[in-house]
């Protein structure tokens, strides 16, 4: 085990850098994989809205595709979908 | 409230980051993304340990782009007090002039059980800030064991259901009741399945000028033994099956809201409890014929319960 | 305009709070503590400061409210005795690890069971490894003077650890003194401004606090506090020196009594001390050289200091208000490790006595430090109790 040095750290094993849990790819942990079928995809967002780890990217107000790099494969995507656009494939 | 739109909450800041170590197809950051959506002001957060905290601050990363703190257990109440407590003790003195509303996220252990002295002491002194139960009806943190918010007939690692026994024996606390016996102004239950329901009580609570207490079902696919890609449907079922009944209480008085207001109604159907046991792996041996009499008892209960809920928001 | 007055210890320290005017208090009464915030909630209510006044539903929320609230940004205080100290227990060594300098005075008293109210030192001795600076007052003059430098030394940037400031229970807390009061003015100068670092209000830099560590940060952020409580030795002799100039009192790590050329020295704490020192005068009447010392500091441990005030001594009488159950009292074995490299180590005697507010008095510590001087005592005593 590599033990940090006490001087390199903030006082008091503060985190001053936001949001950084985003260096950290949850990604690695899924087994299925959304795959999005952009022709039946309506843009109605359910599945940003649910989606746990905010993996789902929305660019002018279209979805634009799913964010690998901390999507865990739960499937919820797939499962609220109105439009069956998501089907979760085995990686 | 009225025009809340996907697209609109699109456009809010993202409070709570990827890279967050809950299990795939919790509830919890689902439920906490939603209330974050009631306000567009500054919001300090507080947890207090459990599944959601440990997950969120694993050092040296956080998920959090809002301050955070969390200190224990059982005092998620009383360290968001006291961060509103500075903020209005600074905000007299003209040192800081920022609008900051004030959350803390707890499980259900940390609320029903071992932080309920801490709440109840919030809530009475009236400090300007909200407290928000993720509740998954269990200690899922350490393994799954029964709180007292554990549903009636649940299996858990201290509550097993075995040759003699039927899982947890008791009917979960009700606790939003006596959070509103506390009289404070804003008072719900929420289900992470209705977004618009949750964001529009977040934003209520959010805006009550004293204490709010927003209670959230949190369906926990390890814990109550069902698939991740479930979370949402099996949270819809728990307000459809009037387990877990969305309402609202606004200095005192009781308003049914969505699905559950549907229901009592005649709108929608009330489903059966059966459908809720029969969908989750913790209630499985509650299909045996011996334990009848128990999906009797809980069903009971549950209508019980309804009916007072229904009686309660006539007035 | 420093004044003197008649005071009783909580009296005075609720006096110095008012004085300083913190941001935020939150408390729980608590005998011998009450009368602390029974004065403050009295200023409160005539306007005489402008804090936020909290009365929490326990001490655990207590400690909690004034750690976040000093995370937040706002200077706290608190106080609390005996069972509201270990009732806060659980957030002492968060309190400390999240590097909130807040400051509570403890007016010691003696830990259930049984229940008694009465003081001795088993309140902060089961709180010494926390992680808190730790002080000591042998009188009301003190537990006042101590009240006003603790923010400095606490809240300084290289320390950032909160600290309490200890007064006997009753002895101190009830016991009207005579007392020199600091200029309000002064005392607001020599505070000076709170200077939070990372405060959680400050929106714009969002920071977390309390966190979760692994081994691999655990351990060093362990360390990194080790390294703060070090340094504060020198700080602590800083805002003492500092406080000298303003008021003309002397304070250092050690209240050292008679030691110079003293061949018995009784080492003991807070207010037995005054005691202890009525009892060196007698013993050098009748030519037995003795003296006395009272760590003012107990954590940081002032280990160097004490290691050269018992250098040569022939026996050293640890005189403990708290008893290890199975073990000695809590200072014993540190003044033993502190005298470790001496060149020769002096005889060694463990003293309990006091506990649950026994008596302790001149005569007993007269007869004690005489079968001290003649080579007579045991290893350990409980002074005043036939076993």
């Amino acid at each position: 085990m590599v033990m940090a040095n006490p001087n390199d750290l903030v006082v008091g094993g503060r985190i001053i850098n936001p949001g950084s849990s985003e260096q950290f790819n949850t990604g690695d942990w899924r087994s299925f994989v959304p795959v999005v079928d952009q022709d039946k995809c309506i843009d109605c967002m359910t599945c940003w809205i649910y989606c746990p780890d905010n993996s789902i990217v929305f660019r002018d107000n279209k979805m634009s595709g799913i964010k690998l790099t901390h999507c865990k494969g739960c499937g919820i995507c797939s499962k609220v979908c109105p439009k069956k656009a998501i089907t979760m494939k085995e990686e | 409230m009225t025009s809340l739109s996907l697209k609109d909450l699109t456009k809010m800041p993202v409070r709570l980051a990827s890279g967050h170590r809950l299990c795939a197809g919790c509830a919890e950051s689902i439920i906490a993304k939603q209330i974050l959506m009631g306000t567009e002001d500054h919001v300090i957060v507080s947890g207090s340990t459990g599944c959601f905290e440990v997950s969120t601050t694993i050092f040296p990363y956080t998920s959090w782009n809002t301050p955070y703190i969390h200190t224990a257990f059982g005092n998620g109440a009383a360290t968001c007090a006291g961060v509103e407590t500075a903020y209005a003790a600074l905000k007299r003195k003209g040192k800081i002039s920022d609008t900051i509303k004030f959350v803390n996220f707890a499980g259900d252990g940390a609320t029903y059980d071992i932080g309920l002295q801490a709440l109840s002491g919030a809530m009475e002194r009236g400090h300007k800030m909200m407290y928000v139960c993720l509740n998954n009806e269990a200690y899922m943190n350490t393994g799954i064991q029964r709180s007292s918010a554990t549903g009636m007939g649940a299996s858990t690692t201290t509550s097993w259901a075995g040759s003699m026994a039927s899982g947890k024996k008791e009917f979960p606390k009700d606790l939003t009741a006596i959070m509103v016996a506390h009289n404070i102004p804003y008072v719900a239950q929420v289900s992470p399945h209705n977004w618009r329901d949750t964001v529009t009580k977040a934003s209520k609570g959010f805006a009550a000028d004293g204490p709010s207490f927003i209670n959230a079902v949190s369906p926990c696919p390890r814990g109550w033994r069902f698939a991740s890609e479930d979370t949402i449907s099996m949270a819809r079922l728990a307000v459809e099956t009037c387990i877990w009944p969305l309402y609202e209480v606004v200095d005192g008085q009781y308003n049914l809201t969505a699905e559950s207001a549907r229901i009592a109604d005649g709108k929608a159907e009330k489903k059966p409890v059966l459908e809720w046991i029969k969908a989750q792996g913790r209630f499985k041996h509650l299909l045996q014929d011996r334990w009848e009499p128990v999906v009797e008892s809980i069903q009971d209960e549950v209508d019980k319960r309804w009916d007072k809920l229904i009686r309660l928001s006539k007035f | 305009m420093a004044m003197d007055i008649a005071i009783n210890g909580d009296n005075a320290v609720a006096l110095a709070w008012k004085q300083i005017d913190p941001d935020v208090c939150a408390a729980y009464p608590i005998t011998p503590q009450t009368i602390i915030v029974e004065k403050f909630a009295e200023y409160v209510a005539n306007g005489e400061v402008t804090t936020e006044f909290v009365c929490v539903e326990s001490e655990h929320s207590a400690l909690t409210l004034c750690t976040s609230s000093e995370s937040a940004g706002a200077r706290t205080f608190t106080a609390t005795a005996s069972q509201g100290l270990a009732y806060m227990w659980e957030m002492l060594p968060i309190t400390a690890a999240m590097r909130t300098p807040l400051i509570m005075a403890v007016a010691n008293r003696a830990v259930s069971g049984p229940i008694n109210i009465n003081n001795d030192h088993g309140d902060a001795m089961s709180a010494r490894d926390c992680g808190w600076l730790m002080l000591f007052a042998e009188n009301v003059q003190q537990a006042y003077d101590i009240s006003i430098m603790a923010p400095r030394i606490a809240e300084h940037h290289d320390i950032q650890l909160p600290c309490m400031v200890n007064l006997d229970g009753f002895i101190l807390t009830h016991a009207i003194e005579r007392m020199t009061m600091v200029d309000t003015a002064d005392v607001k100068k020599f505070v000076g401004d709170f200077k939070p670092l990372y405060p959680l209000l400050d929106v714009k830099h969002p920071v977390s606090h309390g966190n979760m560590d692994g081994p691999d940060f655990y351990y060093p952020h362990k360390c990194q506090s080790a390294m703060a409580m070090q340094k504060a030795i020198d700080v602590c002799e800083e805002v003492f020196a500092d406080f000298a100039k303003l008021t003309g009192r002397e304070y250092h790590l050690l209240d050292e009594y008679r030691c110079d050329d003293a061949d018995f020295v009784a080492v003991i704490l807070g207010s037995s001390m005054g005691t202890m020192k009525a009892t060196v005068d007698i013993l050098r009447e009748n030519g037995i050289k003795a003296g006395c010392l009272m760590p003012r500091v107990f954590r940081p441990w002032p280990e160097a200091a004490i290691a050269k005030a018992l250098a040569g001594k022939k026996a050293v009488a640890v005189f403990d208000k708290h008893l290890s159950i199975g073990a000695y009292g809590p200072m014993f074995p540190e003044i033993v490790a502190a005298c470790s490299e001496l060149d020769k180590l002096p005889k060694m005697y463990n003293v309990i006595y006091g506990l649950g507010g026994a008596d302790a008095t001149v005569a007993g510590f007269k007869k004690m430090m005489e079968e001290v001087a003649a080579g007579g005592a045991s290893k350990i005593t409980y002074l005043g109790v036939k076993m």
